[in-house]
C-alpha cells in the first residue's frame, strides 16, 4: 500500500472537485415538444450536485477502490463473514438483458426465465438445507431473520397458542438476533454457553417453558463449534412447545455435512452473501433467503414462486405474515447464488465444507502452541476462534494484532466476537485459500507473536503504512460530521 | 476438470476452479492436523445425519452454464427490446458507462462493511459521498449510507417516528401505493404500531399520530404539496414522513425545502438497473436533530493518528451489533455497492445533467398523456400535477390491453384498477423514444377502435 502513503493522497471530495460548468454525461435534446413547467413555486430552484469531466470522476473513484483490502486483491478470513471468491462469471449472468432489463412488475408471462431461476433456486436451497419451504424475498440476512421469526410468530398464533412471547438466545449469538426478535415483537431472554462451547443444556430446559416461541441457534455455533448435543436441543425446544430457528450465518461449514431440517430446525435463514458465494460489495446487497419446513410453508413472506405445469408464477403464501420489502428479493443477487451452486453441483457442494473445515482446522492445528485457543480439545468446523488473552497479558490486544496483520496485507479476523470470548479473533479462511496463503498466514502470525515479546510497540501501533493510520473513533461520535458542508469542516 | 467422481461421496482433485487445494494438500494438511481422513474433523455431528445424500444437478462447467442462463434470459422479454412504460417504484433510465464500470471494480465489490477503516477508505469515503449527495438532492440535513430498498427505508422511517415522538400509531395518506403500505405494515404490526390509512380526500392527521405517510409523486402518479402535508402534520405534533422519487427532486421543490421531518426514496433510479426488483438501495434522510435516532449505517468523518482526515462507521452504539435487542433497527448487511451506483450516478449526471433527465421525463410524459388523452375511449380520470407517471382510464380491462401490447412488443403499463376504475398507470423516461410513445398510441387507438 505504500504508494498510498497520506503524504501522496489526494483526498478531496466531490463537491471540493467540482468546476461550475464541467459535465460528464451530455444528454440528448428532446424529441417531443416541451410541455408547459408547473407553477415556479413547485419547482426547484438550485440542485447542489458536483461538476466533473468523466476522466477526473474515472480517476477519483479508481483511486478510492484502491484504498480498500477486498478478496480480490487480499487474504480476508474474516469469521462469521465467509469471504470467500466471487466467481466473475456469476457477476456476467446477472447483467444478462433478460436478467438486468427485466422490470418486476412485468406480466408473469413475459418473464419465464427468471422466474424459472428463482423456482430452481428454491428447490437447490431446500435440498441443500432440508427445509422444503423457501422464500428469496428477504434481502439480506437480517430481513430473513425477521422473517422467520413473524412466520413463528404465525405459527403459534394460528394453534392459538399466540402468547408465547420469548426468543430464547444464545449468549454467543450475532447481535441481529434479539435485534430481529425485538422487532418480531418478542421477549430475549439469554441462554449460556457451557464450558466446552455448547449451548448449556440444564439452562435451556428450564428456560425453555409455555412461553418460548423459539430458540434461535447458530449451526456451526459462533465459535465455530458444531452443537454436540443438537439433537436433544432441538428437542428439548420442540417438548416445550416452541420452534427451533438456525441463523445460517456459518452453513458453509454444513453443505453436504449436514442439514439442518434433519437436525429438527424448523425454520432458517441463508446468506446467499457468505455461503453462496455472492459478493458483499463493501456491505451489501446480500441476499437472506428464509427456509422453512414443509408444515410452516404457509406462512412465508409474499412472494414465493410457484409452478402450474411449465409455467411460472410469484405467489401468497395461503397464510403469509406479508410482503416485507418492494419486489421479489435481490433477484441480482439470485442469479449469482444459483449460478454457483450449479457450477459447484453435486460433488463440489461437499467440497466447499470440506475444504473450508480442513484450512480452519490447519490453522488451529499450526498457531495452537502461539495463540490460545476459545475452546481447547474441540474441533472447528469452518472457523477457528483464539483468544489473545496470553498477548493481552503483556499489553498487546486483540485489536493491536489484527491491525498489525494489515501491514502483512491480511485484512484483519473478526475481533472482539463472540462476546463471550475474551480478546476473540475469529479467523474464517474459506475453501478457496490454497494451502501456500494459509502458510503464509500461520508465518505472519507466528511473527506478531513473537513481536509480542520482542517489539510490542510495532503491534501496539500499527498499521503503518496505510492511507490512514488508527482513527479517532470517539470524535467521530461526540461530534458527528456526517456529510460535506462547505464550511471546511 | 469434469470427470466423474472417482467415488459417490468424493470428487477428485482440482475438481472446481474455485477451489485450489489439491488431494495432495489435502492430505499433508490432514496429516499437520494429526488426523487420517476427513471424517475424524466432524464426529461432533451425529453420525445417522452426517453426509446426507443430496438431490442436485451435477456441476456445470463454466461454459455449460452460460449456456443454460442464458438459454433463461433469453426467455425473458426485456425492456431494451421491447418499449416499456411500467414504472410503480422501478423506473428505466439511463446509466452512463463509467457508473457500470466503476461499480464493478473488484476492490469495492468484494469488500466487506467497512469495520477496519485503515483498509477500508473507499468504502468509506465513497459512503461519505453518499450521504452528501443524498442529502443534498433530498434538501435534508443528514442521511444515512443506505436501507434496504424504498419501501423498507419508508417503513423504517415510520418507525424512527414512533421513537421520536413516543406515540405508536401511523397516519397513512390514502394516495400511498398499496405496496408501500404493505411493507409498512409488516414492519409495525409486529411492534404493536397502529397503522390507519386516511382516504383519498381527507387530510385531517389525528392527534395521537406519531407521523403523517406521504409518498410523492404518489401511487397513482401526482405530486403532493409536501409542504402543506408537513405543516398539517406538524400542527398534530406528528412527524412528516415522506417518500419521493428522486429524480423528480432534480425538478419539484425538494422533501427539505417542505420542512418535511423524514425523507425517504428508492434509490434505484439513479443509476441502478431495473433487475427484476433488486438489489436497489433505500435513500434516508432527516432532520439533523433525529439524528440519534436513525436507522442504518452512518459514516463519518474523523482524523488519525497523524492529524489526516478519514473515515469510520459511526454513532454505532444505535446498531444491532452493539446495542443488541435495543438497537435501533436490525439492519446489518445493506446495500453499499448499489449506494456507490447512486453515488457515481449523481456524480456523473452532476448539477445539469439530473435536471436535464428530469425535464426529458416530464416533457416525454406530457406528450405521452396528452396524446392518449386524445384517443377516443381513453381518459385522463385523476386530476393534478405530475412527474413522469399518470393513470389512463382504458376502454377495456388494464390487463387485456397489456396482452395486446406485449403482442406489439410493448410492455404497459401497471393495471391499477384496483385504485381507478379500468385504470392503467403508465411511466415514460428519458428512455422512451418519441416513436416509442407513438407506436404505444397507435396501439391504444387500434385497441379502442377494435371495440366498436
Amino acid at each position: 500500500m505504500s504508494r498510498f502513503t497520506p503524504a501522496s493522497l489526494d483526498r478531496r471530495l466531490l463537491m471540493e472537485r467540482s468546476v461550475a460548468g464541467r459535465r460528464a454525461v451530455r444528454m440528448p435534446a428532446s424529441d417531443v415538444p416541451r410541455a408547459q413547467l408547473p407553477a415556479a413555486s413547485m419547482l426547484r430552484r438550485e440542485l447542489d450536485l458536483p461538476e466533473l469531466s468523466e476522466l477526473e470522476l474515472v480517476r477519483y473513484f479508481t483511486l478510492l477502490s484502491q484504498l480498500n483490502f477486498s478478496i480480490d486483491t487480499n487474504f480476508y478470513p474474516l469469521g462469521s463473514c465467509t469471504m470467500k471468491y466471487n466467481p466473475k462469471l456469476n457477476d456476467e449472468m446477472a447483467s444478462l438483458p433478460g436478467m438486468a432489463e427485466i422490470h418486476p412488475l412485468q406480466p408473469a408471462a413475459s418473464v419465464q426465465g427468471a422466474l424459472r431461476l428463482m423456482f430452481e433456486l428454491q428447490e437447490m436451497l431446500g435440498e441443500i438445507t432440508g427445509l422444503p419451504g423457501v422464500c428469496l424475498a428477504p434481502l439480506a440476512g437480517a430481513q430473513g431473520e425477521y422473517a422467520g421469526l413473524l412466520v413463528a410468530r404465525a405459527y403459534h398464533r394460528s394453534r392459538r397458542d399466540g402468547e408465547r412471547r420469548v426468543a430464547l438466545i444464545p449468549d454467543s449469538a450475532h447481535g441481529t438476533n434479539p435485534a430481529s426478535a425485538s422487532m418480531a415483537g418478542l421477549e430475549v431472554v439469554t441462554v449460556p454457553s457451557d464450558a466446552s462451547g455448547n449451548v448449556d443444556l440444564g439452562a435451556l430446559k428450564k428456560a425453555a417453558d409455555g412461553r418460548a416461541a423459539v430458540l434461535m441457534l447458530t449451526l456451526p455455533s459462533t465459535v465455530g463449534l458444531f452443537e454436540q448435543n443438537v439433537l436433544d436441543v432441538t428437542k428439548t425446544v420442540h417438548d416445550a412447545g416452541g420452534l427451533v430457528y438456525a441463523d445460517g450465518a456459518n452453513l458453509n461449514a454444513l453443505l453436504g455435512m449436514a442439514r439442518l431440517g434433519d437436525l429438527g430446525f424448523d425454520i432458517a435463514h441463508s446468506n446467499l452473501h457468505k455461503t453462496f458465494s455472492t459478493p458483499h460489495g463493501g456491505g451489501g446487497p446480500g441476499a437472506g433467503p428464509v427456509l422453512v419446513s414443509a408444515a410452516l410453508a404457509d406462512f412465508l413472506p409474499t412472494p414465493v414462486v410457484t409452478r402450474t405445469g411449465d409455467e411460472y408464477q410469484l405467489a401468497a403464501p395461503k397464510s403469509t405474515v406479508g410482503r416485507l420489502n418492494g419486489f421479489h428479493g435481490s433477484f441480482g443477487i439470485l442469479v449469482r447464488a444459483y449460478a454457483y451452486i450449479r457450477t459447484m453441483g453435486l460433488e463440489g457442494m461437499r467440497q466447499i465444507s470440506e475444504n473450508a473445515i480442513i484450512n480452519a482446522n490447519y490453522i488451529q492445528a499450526k498457531l495452537a502452541s502461539d495463540y490460545d485457543l476459545a475452546f481447547a480439545g474441540r474441533r472447528s468446523m469452518h472457523e477457528v476462534v483464539f483468544s489473545a488473552k496470553r498477548q493481552k497479558a503483556k499489553g498487546v490486544s486483540a485489536l493491536d494484532i489484527a491491525k498489525r496483520l494489515i501491514d502483512h496485507g491480511v485484512h484483519p479476523p473478526t475481533m472482539y466476537f463472540p462476546l463471550i470470548v475474551p480478546e476473540a479473533l475469529m479467523v474464517e479462511p474459506t475453501e478457496t485459500e490454497s494451502r501456500e496463503t494459509i502458510d503464509a498466514f500461520i508465518d505472519v502470525m507466528r511473527k506478531i507473536a513473537r513481536e509480542v515479546d520482542e517489539d510490542p510497540d510495532v503491534v501496539r501501533s500499527a498499521p503503518h503504512d496505510t492511507p490512514n493510520t488508527r482513527l479517532d473513533e470517539a470524535t467521530a461520535a461526540r461530534r458527528p460530521y456526517l456529510r460535506w458542508r462547505g464550511d471546511g469542516g | 476438470m469434469t470427470t466423474a467422481p472417482r467415488q459417490p461421496a468424493r470428487a477428485p482433485a482440482q475438481f472446481s476452479p474455485y477451489i485450489p487445494n489439491t488431494d495432495d494438500d489435502r492430505s499433508a494438511m490432514l496429516a499437520a492436523i494429526g488426523v487420517e481422513q476427513f471424517e475424524e474433523l466432524v464426529l461432533d455431528i451425529p453420525s445417522e445425519k452426517r453426509f446426507p445424500k443430496l438431490k442436485l444437478r451435477p456441476a456445470a462447467a463454466e461454459l455449460d452454464l452460460a449456456r443454460e442462463i442464458g438459454e433463461l434470459a433469453a426467455r425473458d422479454q426485456h425492456a431494451g427490446r421491447y418499449a416499456c412504460f411500467l414504472g410503480a417504484g422501478a423506473y428505466r433510465h439511463f446509466i452512463p458507462a463509467v457508473v457500470k464500470r466503476l461499480v464493478a471494480r473488484g476492490e469495492f465489490m468484494t469488500s466487506y462493511t467497512p469495520y477496519q477503516p485503515e483498509v477500508a477508505q473507499g468504502t468509506l469515503q465513497t459512503a461519505f459521498e453518499f450521504q452528501t449527495l443524498v442529502a443534498q438532492l433530498l434538501g435534508m440535513e443528514v442521511a444515512n449510507a443506505g436501507m434496504y430498498d424504498g419501501p423498507t427505508a419508508f417503513a423504517e422511517g415510520a418507525l424512527m417516528a414512533c421513537r421520536v415522538t413516543h406515540r405508536g400509531k401511523l397516519a397513512v395518506l390514502g394516495t400511498v401505493s398499496p405496496r408501500m403500505v404493505e411493507v409498512l405494515q409488516s414492519y409495525t404490526r409486529s411492534q404493536g404500531v397502529s397503522v390507519e390509512v386516511l382516504s383519498e380526500d381527507e387530510h385531517e392527521v389525528p392527534g395521537d399520530a406519531a407521523a403523517l405517510l406521504i409518498q410523492s409523486p404518489n401511487g397513482v402518479g401526482i405530486v403532493e404539496d409536501l409542504a402543506g402535508l408537513a405543516k398539517a402534520a406538524h400542527d398534530s405534533g406528528a412527524l412528516a414522513v415522506a417518500s419521493v422519487n428522486p429524480t423528480s427532486a432534480a425538478l419539484f421543490r425538494s422533501p427539505g425545502e417542505c420542512d418535511v421531518d423524514i425523507a425517504t426514496a428508492e434509490g434505484q433510479a439513479l443509476g441502478v438497473p431495473l433487475g427484476f426488483g433488486g438489489p436497489y438501495v433505500g435513500l434516508f434522510a432527516c432532520k439533523a436533530e433525529h439524528v440519534r435516532q436513525m436507522p442504518g449505517r452512518i459514516v463519518g468523518r474523523t482524523t488519525d493518528t497523524r492529524g489526516n482526515i478519514g473515515y469510520v462507521l459511526t454513532l454505532q452504539t444505535r446498531e444491532q451489533h452493539i446495542r443488541r435487542e435495543r438497537a435501533t433497527s436490525n439492519i446489518c448487511t445493506s446495500t453499499q455497492l448499489v449506494g456507490l451506483s447512486v453515488t457515481a450516478y449523481l456524480a456523473t449526471m452532476g448539477k445539469k445533467g439530473l435536471r436535464e433527465v428530469a425535464e426529458l421525463c416530464y416533457h416525454k410524459a406530457h406528450y405521452a398523456a396528452e396524446m392518449i388523452y386524445r384517443i377516443p375511449g381513453y381518459s385522463l380520470p385523476v386530476a393534478g400535477t405530475f412527474f413522469n407517471e399518470f393513470v389512463v382510464g382504458c376502454p377495456v380491462p388494464p390487463r387485456e390491453i397489456n396482452e395486446r401490447l406485449l403482442e406489439a412488443g410493448t410492455i404497459g403499463g401497471l393495471d391499477v384498477s384496483d385504485r381507478v376504475p379500468d385504470g392503467m398507470l403508465f411511466c415514460v423516461t428519458e428512455m422512451n423514444t418519441k416513436e416509442e410513445i407513438d407506436a404505444l398510441g397507435a396501439a391504444l387507438r387500434e385497441i379502442g377502435a377494435g371495440l366498436r
